[in-house]
């Protein structure tokens, strides 16, 4: 029986190693991340996120204009993948005929299996060219926008404007399956009990199902949100790279994630290269910070579910 | 105002006129239809342009040449694709053990504090962006040795592997009855011998979906081999070498002015997506058939 127990035992410290590889690596991650950006957070400290400066050969780094772009890109993003990603997920869950659902759900799904760089390559040669001939002359002088802050400038193509669209179709299946899930979770007699006071459709969805639904859907938005604050390829290849803050969607600019990528390999100096993983170690504590606040909130409704 | 609304429970004015709330609840239960729509059609835009301007560019020396400098007749990219099958080997050697015997604990220990604190942060894990990783990556593995490396870049893709080998095993252990591990045990198995060869046994189809899943996952990664493969235009499949890599090859095509590389792009990018639709697709089929329906 000496052998079996060891044996037991053997097996039981292995796998738990394996597993205390998860934390070890998050670990390592952080120490790591933050140890490579130590030079230029050490020189230019918590100002490193508000300057604006970005000088490589005189060695004065800033990264105000990436965090902008990344949150402007961002919030671009979710405005036009939520209607979307939330409406489909309406349509699955509640209205869709059996014989639809699967092949909708399964469309919407792939999406997510589409690497970054195919994105970015779609982007380059149909999305951009598309926006600079049709969609921002559209806006600009069909619609007479042109004169407001948001839509002036000249129609590039490469663009805010671009990578907000981009990011949208990429996070759009990772809010509607979430959406799915938790709408899935909302009990059947709370739509029946909307019904059967007399609530039409629309009403029974609004006063009874996404109520309940709600902090798991917000929680979908915010992942949604972790997955396009991170996006690199794709928004690198369309968003033109220009370390500028302009208030036009029509201007280029930089995200943190696309700056690094885009500079990494001209990096000349050390401190050009700390400066980007500076932004690096950035990007990470956000990231980790609207990670968190997702799986929290969608825990709490869907836990019983999934977790 | 009183004489057309009334108030439910909850404190919500409802109209009274009925005609109205119908075609209210009509119009938004049509505009869920084209949300639906709208959402498959980018899905059926990318995989329309990926068919046509890439099966035009797509030959048989794509698979066997080297890639050409522009101008060039007949260039392929036969080192990137042999890159990325090294890539993937060493990712999966290294992050399918670990993931499938992180699982195998989250499940065993399913319930304790330990487990649930390893589940939680294995899906921050999974929620860091790649270039994060591949930073990481690079300060530890890249910077000390002065020199990139396939090894480097399948180690940053392992890691990314992990969590998603991890959560997929535990679910799929979590479907194997527990009448089967009690069977097992009061035959006389030892407990290690119960879970590696009744419990796991039965749910490798299931882990194999999950290990196919995240195969398909990292194939496409790109931004981690910036800073560890790198990318190299002669053959190599020394792991301490830089190393081609497919996705790192259609971003300096698609970044290049130049229209025979934006084909060789289309062409890479066509026999990227098929081999990740192909892994995903099948993963999912492989489920569906034992469990029903489709798991991801």
């Amino acid at each position: 029986m000496n052998t079996a127990d060891a044996g037991d035992r053997a097996y039981r410290v292995t796998v738990a190693a394996m597993a205390m590889v998860v934390p070890l690596l998050l670990l390592l991650v952080s120490v790591e991340v933050v140890r490579a950006g130590w030079p230029a957070l050490h020189r230019f400290g918590i100002a490193f996120f508000t300057r604006s400066a970005w000088d490589a050969v005189n060695g004065d780094f800033g990264a105000a204009p990436a965090v902008y772009g990344t949150i402007v890109s961002s919030i671009l993003a979710l405005v036009l993948a939520t209607p979307l990603a939330v409406g489909s997920a309406l349509f699955l869950s509640e209205f869709a005929p059996r014989w639809l659902q699967q092949p909708v759900a399964f469309l919407v799904d792939l999406l997510a299996a589409i690497p970054s760089v195919v994105y970015g390559l779609w982007g380059i040669l149909v999305l951009i060219p598309w926006l600079r001939e049709t969609v921002m002359p559209f806006l600009a002088d069909t619609l007479k926008l042109g004169n407001t802050p948001l839509f002036s400038g000249p129609a590039y193509g490469n663009s805010m404007l671009a990578a907000g669209i981009i990011l949208a179709i990429m996070i759009l299946p990772y809010i509607a399956a979430v959406t799915r899930e938790v709408l899935l979770a909302v009990p059947r007699s709370q739509r029946e009990a909307a019904l059967a006071l007399g609530a039409t459709r629309w009403e029974m969805i609004r006063d009874a199902v996404l109520p309940h639904a709600r902090s798991g859907i917000i929680g979908g938005i915010i992942l949604g949100l972790g997955r396009a604050l991170g996006e690199t390829m794709a928004v690198t290849m369309v968003i033109g790279n220009t370390h500028e803050i302009s208030a036009s969607l029509f201007s280029p600019g930089y995200t943190m994630a696309s700056q690094i990528a885009n500079e990494f390999s001209e990096a000349t100096n050390d401190m050009h290269i700390s400066a980007l993983m500076a932004v690096g170690a950035g990007l990470f504590a956000i990231t980790l910070v609207v990670n968190l606040l997702a799986r929290w909130l969608v825990s709490r409704v869907a836990g019983e579910r999934t977790a | 105002m009183t004489q057309s609304t009334a108030v439910v429970p909850g404190g919500r004015r409802v109209p009274r006129n009925v005609t109205r709330r119908r075609v209210v609840s009509a119009v938004m239960i049509v505009l869920t239809y084209l949300a639906a729509a709208a959402a498959t059609l980018p899905l059926i835009f990318i995989l329309a342009n990926l068919l046509r301007q890439g099966v035009g560019s797509l030959h048989w020396h794509f698979f066997t040449s080297m890639p050409k400098p522009v101008g060039e007749e007949g260039g392929g990219m036969a080192n990137a694709i042999a890159g990325t099958l090294m890539l993937i080997t060493i990712a999966s050697a290294i992050g399918l053990p670990i993931g499938i015997g992180a699982g195998l604990f989250l499940a065993e220990q399913r319930g304790t504090r330990v487990a649930n604190v390893v589940r939680f942060l294995s899906d921050v894990l999974n929620g860091l962006p790649s270039i994060v990783v591949g930073i990481f990556a690079w300060q530890l593995l890249v910077r000390p040795f002065h020199h990139f490396s396939a090894l480097a870049g399948g180690i940053a893709l392992a890691v990314m592997m992990i969590p998603i080998v991890a959560r997929t095993t535990e679910e799929m252990i979590r479907l194997v009855p527990v009448s089967l591990r009690e069977a097992a045990l009061a035959l006389g198995y030892t407990r290690w011998r119960t879970s590696l060869s009744i419990v796991l046994r039965s749910a490798l189809p299931g882990i194999v979906t999950g290990a196919l899943v995240a195969v398909a996952r990292i194939a496409g990664e790109t931004a981690p081999l910036l800073f560890t493969a790198f990318g190299n235009q002669f053959w190599s499949t020394s792991p301490g070498q830089p190393i081609a890599a497919l996705p790192l090859q259609i971003f300096s095509y698609a970044i290049s002015p130049y229209d025979d590389w934006h084909a060789q792009a289309w062409a890479g990018a066509l026999v990227l997506i098929a081999l990740v639709l192909v892994i995903s697709v099948s993963a999912r089929f492989a489920t569906r058939s034992r469990y029903g329906r489709g798991h991801d």
